[in-house]
């Protein structure tokens, strides 16, 4: 070898050099080889889903009890079912695990009748103990449910929760037979039936849950009730979903294999609709800003109303904001129509009142409107003549990586002009990291703040009663103690035309006489998807689309061009 | 004895890496808010009371520090004492994942990508900055060094949607984003590693114009070894020293995956955790991600000198 290379040395540097050169470059090439062996072996081979949609942020939890937000919802009323479900069309409650249900004249007392039919995905009926069980376990305090205080409702729920009362037998739950069972709550509640059909309420598998913990989800085979089962979840990769056979309604189910993807990116979920690797994005955070107005011009871009209200707090324990007519003053100061036209660009609606056009047995009174002589008037009643002499306040709001927290900058930029302009007042902005400023609202340590809330159930309640003077959701110090009988004693009715206008004077003493808060927009709810393609999705108000009536159809490779 | 004195830096690792988990801690409870802080607030406060509870919250700093690492003992119902589980696998944001979940699925991920965007960063510029070096004052040499400049002014933020636009969108080339086939890889590779080739070619090209100066390479050179040899031979094993220390920490933040890289590309690696675990306050995940950076960091580091070692025969441990 030695003699070789001297020959070649001799005879030729230039062949020589590259032997050399070849010779160096050889070990970290086999080096990378290597490295791509052994990621190819990481990699996975699967089969190709039938349906890929993008979700939004990856699922805290898939566990019914303690899911909170609405992306991971969407992913868990697939799997497990409770007694009543949503409509496809409407977002109404319809007949789940249970085929019917009687209520009493009082509206105290529902009966309801399991699906003899009602079985796990693993194969084994699903009976009223199951409920019962399932239930129980939302009320239980070591589950640390965060929506416990939907059940609350149940006879003798709240001070089971508080260990006031330990007995389970107590509660207003009852299991009649196999196949019925009886509930008893603490009064008329008129929206049970929808709060039946909230993830809180699903039917969960006792066994797993008992044996595995708080790993029960990873269990597999996994006993769901709903209409698809767990087939793997990887987190920030994908939550895949498989028909579950055994499901009362299997053969209505229309896809075998669903991909939910966490998608944290805006664009990076447009660029993979656009490449055609998912098929349906539906999330409102999920929308590039920057290219709303594009976007919202496409046929493939579905726009709606959707039960959530964007609003601002004040600080009601805050001087000035303690004097009404300052709130009121930078409510008529508030110029409404030019956010939504100018900013959010979405097809959302202006909103003067709280609660949003379109929840079920309900209509709002008339708010404020845009009138700033008005606010310089009422500011100056106030003391502060031309914003003269105003303390500098500031106005909170969080930072976050998708459209959303760029949304918030945006409009808190825009209502700093107003007041600036209308009132002569100059708020500093203040953009805090998202759990510190929910913290800091909590704690009323805050002047005005930027807010948001979306309904969890198809009813006026899910937006007013969070303004009662106890509720953790009230957040602005703001105690009326007639706003608080007024909320509870509608909750009591079952004459709905009585309620509402309960509802009704609770809401206008909200935002138009003593006005701790100030609605901005009622949101549009977002999605994109090819409807000659996918079909099975319906635009409702509680952006609800149930999972097993969602399709593509298949060979259909026409594209919708945007316009 | 090297062998000594290497195994006495694993085992000084082992205190440093307690003092680094009780500080990462201690910060990151010191930082305001808490994992239950929400939009929404729980009905009722015995409701977010309870959440509290569960996590053992409500307990002294000090005392959920020991818990972290299993050193509690409690009294159960029967009066009986028990050691309390330890917190350090819980994660508070993911229930119903622990800690070793995220990073049994997580590291790979991460590590693959690191690893492959390292092997790039190097294969682009060690050649690089040698050939630099190697023509340098002519104009090979400024296209050269221009190019290594370019790489280090282009943040991942920005080639990496250019990259996408170009190659996956327009020309449909690679993926958009994503992590199931080595066609995926690539992208996330490239504009991982682009930035580091250019650091990498500029630390080689400085370190052999500095090594020229050095009196071996003029004895070299008057012994009439060819340049070529001289710098591949001699001259290449000492300035390639600056590259490995540099290369250490390097590899360590390239394996533990990248925020950016893993947001443009959708990938489920361990550095969308490193950043979201500190914002959502999930405190045993970034505690035990810490942990997991600062193990890579101390083994690279220790791999560092002992690569000095090698390299250099002026160098000597023990």
């Amino acid at each position: 070898m030695k003699a070789s290379t001297d020959a070649t040395e001799r005879t030729n540097p230039s062949l020589r050099r590259f032997i050399t050169g070849s010779r160096a470059l050889l070990k970290p090439s086999a080096f990378c080889l290597l490295i791509l062996f052994l990621l190819a072996g990481c990699l996975r081979r699967e089969p190709p889903a039938d349906l890929i949609i993008v979700n939004g942020n990856e699922p805290e939890s898939l566990d019914p009890a303690i899911v909170t937000g609405v992306s991971e919802m969407r992913i868990t009323r697939s799997l497990f079912e409770g007694l009543v479900r949503l409509d496809p069309k409407k977002a109404e409650p319809i007949p789940g695990l249970a085929e019917r249900w009687e209520i009493s004249p009082d509206g105290t007392s529902y009966t309801f009748w399991l699906r003899p039919n009602a079985a796990w995905s693993t194969g084994e009926p699903i009976t009223a103990q199951d409920v019962f069980y399932s239930w129980r376990r939302t009320l239980d305090p070591a589950t640390a449910a965060d929506y416990a205080g939907q059940l609350f409702y149940i006879r003798n729920a709240e001070p089971f929760f508080n260990r006031k009362l330990k007995d389970p037998a107590l509660l207003g739950i009852h299991t009649v037979s196999e196949h019925e069972l009886k509930v008893e709550l603490e009064h008329p509640v008129a929206f049970f039936l929808d709060l039946c059909a909230l993830p809180a309420m699903a039917v969960v598998p006792r066994q797993s849950i008992e044996k595995f913990g708080d790993h029960w989800l990873a269990q597999r085979p996994l006993p769901c009730s709903g209409p698809y089962e767990l087939d793997a979840w990887r987190l920030n990769d994908k939550v895949r979903l498989k028909k579950n056979v055994h499901y009362w309604d299997s053969v209505n189910t229309q896809t075998e294999l669903v991909d939910f993807l966490p998608i944290g990116s805006a664009n990076t979920a447009l660029n993979l609709y656009e490449t055609r690797e998912a098929d349906v994005v539906w999330d409102k955070e999920l929308i590039p800003v920057e290219l709303l107005d594009v976007l919202t011009n496409r046929p493939d871009f579905h726009t709606f109303a959707y039960l959530g209200t964007y609003f601002y707090r004040f600080n009601v324990t805050r001087k000035p904001l303690d004097d009404p007519r300052v709130r009121k003053a930078f409510a008529l100061a508030t110029d409404k129509r030019r956010i939504v036209r100018k900013l959010t660009l979405g097809g959302e609606k202006p909103a003067s009142h709280y609660v949003p056009d379109g929840v079920a047995h309900y209509h709002s009174p008339e708010g404020l409107s845009f009138d700033p002589p008005a606010a310089r008037e009422l500011l100056a009643q106030a003391g502060f003549p031309g914003g003269k002499g105003f303390p500098r306040l500031e106005y909170a709001f969080y930072s976050a990586a998708g459209g959303g927290g760029r949304m918030q900058s945006k409009i808190a930029v825009e209502l700093q002009q107003m007041w600036r302009d209308e009132l002569g007042i100059e708020i500093g902005l203040r953009q805090i990291e998202r759990k510190i400023f929910f913290n800091s609202q909590s704690r009323l340590d805050y002047d005005l703040s930027a807010s948001s809330w979306i309904g969890d159930y198809n009813d006026a309640n899910t937006f007013l009663d969070m303004f009662l003077s106890e509720s953790g959701n009230n957040r602005t110090g703001w105690r009326n103690a007639r706003y608080d009988r007024l909320v509870s004693e509608a909750n009591r009715q079952t004459d709905l035309a009585y309620r509402a206008n309960l509802f009704q004077q609770a809401e206008t003493l909200l935002i138009n006489e003593e006005i701790p808060i100030v609605p901005l927009y009622f949101y549009a709810g977002f999605s994109y998807f090819n409807p000659l393609k996918i079909v099975g999705i319906y635009q409702n108000i509680l952006d609800e689309h149930p999972l097993q009536y969602i399709k593509k159809i298949s060979g259909h490779n026409s594209v919708v061009s945007s316009k | 004895m090297p062998t000594v004195y290497f195994i006495k830096r694993l085992l000084l690792g082992i205190p440093l890496l307690l003092v680094i988990s009780f500080l990462a801690f201690l910060l990151v409870h010191a930082a305001p808010g808490g994992p239950f802080d929400r939009e929404r607030n729980p009905a009722s406060p015995e409701i977010k009371r309870a959440l509290e509870a569960r996590y053992h919250l409500n307990e002294p700093l000090l005392k959920q520090y020991l818990r972290y690492l299993g050193l509690v003992w409690e009294k159960d119902d029967q009066g009986q004492w028990h050691r309390a589980l330890a917190g350090f696998n819980a994660s508070m944001r993911y229930r119903n994942h622990s800690v070793s979940d995220i990073l049994q699925q997580g590291l790979p991920v991460s590590m693959s990508l690191g690893a492959l965007s390292f092997c790039f960063a190097m294969g682009i510029g060690l050649p690089l900055g040698f050939f630099s070096a190697m023509r340098r004052g002519k104009w090979e040499d400024y296209v050269g060094s221009f190019l290594a400049i370019s790489a280090v002014c282009v943040p991942a933020l920005v080639l990496g949607p250019i990259l996408v636009m170009l190659l996956a969108i327009k020309w449909r080339v690679f993926p958009v984003a994503l992590w199931s086939s080595p066609w995926h890889v690539v992208l996330p590779t490239v504009t991982l590693g682009l930035f580091f080739s250019g650091r990498i070619a500029r630390l080689l090209r400085e370190g052999l114009l500095n090594i020229f100066q050095a009196e071996f390479i003029t004895a070299a050179r008057a012994k009439g070894l060819d340049e070529f040899s001289i710098l591949l031979k001699h001259a290449f094993r000492i300035a390639v020293l600056p590259v490995v220390s540099y290369a250490g920490p390097l590899l360590a933040d390239l394996l533990t995956g990248s925020f950016v890289i893993e947001n443009i590309f959708q990938l489920p690696g361990i550095g969308l955790h490193l950043v979201n675990s500190s914002l959502n306050k999930d405190y045993p995940v970034v505690v035990g991600l810490s942990l997991v950076y600062a193990t890579l960091l101390i083994v690279l580091n220790l791999l560092v000198d002992a690569a000095y070692a090698l390299l250099d025969p002026r160098v000597k441990y023990g």
